[in-house]
């Protein structure tokens, strides 16, 4: 009993710095030829592998900055409150039948509120740093949280309620093929509103390097930057999990192993959102909340009112 | 609710503990809350004092109330009221102009909402003790007994939200206006 607990233990953890570590080398080889470039090359000798061991080893090395100006102790803590909570969610992810840290009741409701969490950190960020750019960052990172957190729960409903049960593992045992079609708007909404709470490229408007200069990060050097790049790329990881275990089937598929299956889907999701991140330009604050208030939400409501439609007259 | 025998206060149990350790987190950091002198430093403590609530609903079994508190609240409520103070002023330090000159009534009329509840609570329940079952909190539990039982008071109370919802759409346009 303790010894699988501590082996869980171990393995998510192990997953939590390892995963995104092959996500940001992944976002710097993919860039790299979309664009016509090699992208790194020298670190560790093979096509620059190492190149993500090097920079944390540099960002270690430099010094760690508090601004005179800044409010220390809100300064310093708010790089955990950002990356914490990606590495709570990944407990309560599964990877394989019976392969998940906890199977919570709720864990949907778990996963939602804690990634929630998770944008206080930019927030808290963009405050204390004592800098205009920061604190227009962070308000901004706030406005994005509050108007894309609707559509995304909503669309998390409609799969809880096609599947009758909040809990990640039981959603994915009770996946079938046809759920693809059926749930296709829900998921849609669901990866596009996820990838608006990471701030990740189109939705970048709180980070906007070219007019706020990295917004709440600013101020930030060494190894505290390093925990928000990383908590970035954490991210990524967990909404690709999420959208993969929601919407995808989780560990169904065909010949392969159940596990295999998962972190296929899983990269497959990573890449795509990369490729996005390559081909679109930045949307302006009121396109964000356009997109936000007068799309995914009626989205997610019809999604939701198809759901029911189909769980009542069909199933 | 099935009521057994009271156990022994004497002895309390490993969840007993947790749950007053963290019910004094929540009146702590509710109290840094009103007392804080920097402004945004009372929406961080409100933080601590929605996580330690979430807390005790989780000691209490009650797992969806839990997450969805945290969701609400802290995702939610607490970040627009960041923005809020973002948006209009927040200064790093003190404040020196956060005291208003009602405190004395305020911490009056906040003492006596406690002692009522706190009177109202201990003579109700007496010493009722319910053991905690997992079942109680689980989510399939809450929803039967909210879409049966409650159902009436769960529409109206969606009722009155939309009221809300329409008028601050209709406060915030200013192409409405009202009859002369």
């Amino acid at each position: 009993m303790t010894l699988d607990l501590v082996l869980r233990i171990a393995l998510i953890v192990g997953a939590f710095l390892l995963l995104p570590l092959i996500v940001g080398q992944t976002e710097h080889k993919v860039m790299a030829h979309m664009q016509a470039r090699l992208g790194p090359m020298y670190a560790g000798r093979f096509h620059g592998w190492a190149q993500l061991i090097a920079d944390g080893v540099k960002f270690m090395q430099k010094e760690d900055v508090v601004p005179a100006a800044a409010d220390r102790r809100v300064f310093t803590l708010a790089p955990a409150v950002a990356l914490v909570p990606y590495l709570v969610v990944l407990v309560v992810i599964p990877v394989g039948p019976g392969l998940v840290g906890r199977d919570l009741d709720a864990g949907l409701f778990f996963v939602l509120a804690v990634m929630g969490v998770g944008v206080l950190g930019a927030v808290m960020a963009g405050w204390s740093s004592g800098n205009k750019y920061s604190v227009l960052g962070g308000m901004r990172a706030a406005a994005q949280l509050t108007s894309y957190e609707l559509p995304l729960v909503l669309a998390a409903s409609s799969v809880a309620m096609a599947a009758g049960t909040l809990s990640l593992p039981g959603i994915v045992s009770a996946w079938q093929w046809w759920w693809l079609p059926w749930q296709a708007i829900g998921m849609v909404v669901f990866f596009i509103a996820g990838l608006a709470e990471l701030r990740r490229p189109p939705f970048d408007m709180p980070i906007a390097e070219s007019e706020l200069i990295m917004g709440p990060f600013t101020e930030y050097t060494g190894i505290r930057f390093a925990l928000f790049m990383l908590s970035e790329y954490a991210g990524i990881v967990v909404l690709s999990a999420l959208t993969t275990v929601l919407f995808l089937g989780g560990w169904h598929g065909p010949l392969l192993p159940g596990v295999v299956w998962t972190l296929v889907k899983i990269f497959i999701l990573a890449f795509i959102v990369i490729w996005v991140r390559v081909s679109y330009p930045r949307l302006r604050e009121d396109q964000l909340q356009r997109l936000a208030w007068a799309w995914l939400v009626p989205l997610a409501l019809l999604q939701l009112a198809l759901t029911g439609v189909v769980k009542v007259a069909f199933l | 609710m099935n009521l057994d025998a009271v156990p022994s206060y004497l002895t309390p149990t490993g969840q007993e503990i947790v749950f007053l350790l963290l019910g004094a987190v929540a009146v702590g950091s509710a109290l840094l809350v009103v007392t804080t002198r920097q402004l945004v430093h009372a929406a961080l403590w409100l933080v601590v004092t929605f996580g330690a609530l979430a807390g005790c609903y989780l000691v209490l079994t009650a797992e969806f109330v839990a997450w969805v508190q945290v969701l609400i609240y802290v995702g939610a409520v607490v970040v627009l009221l960041l923005f809020g103070i973002m948006l209009t002023r927040a200064p790093i330090g003190r404040s020196p102009d956060l005291d208003s000159g009602n405190r004395v009534l305020a911490a009056v009329v906040a003492l006596a909402t406690a002692v009522l509840l706190v009177t109202v609570v201990i003579d109700g329940f007496r010493t009722a003790y319910a053991p905690l079952t997992e079942v109680d909190g689980a989510a399939k539990t809450i929803g039967s007994s909210i879409f049966r039982t409650w159902v009436l008071p769960f529409e109206a109370l969606s009722v009155l939200l939309l009221a809300a919802l329409i008028g601050a759409i209709v406060l915030s346009r200013t192409d409405i206006r009202g009859r002369d």
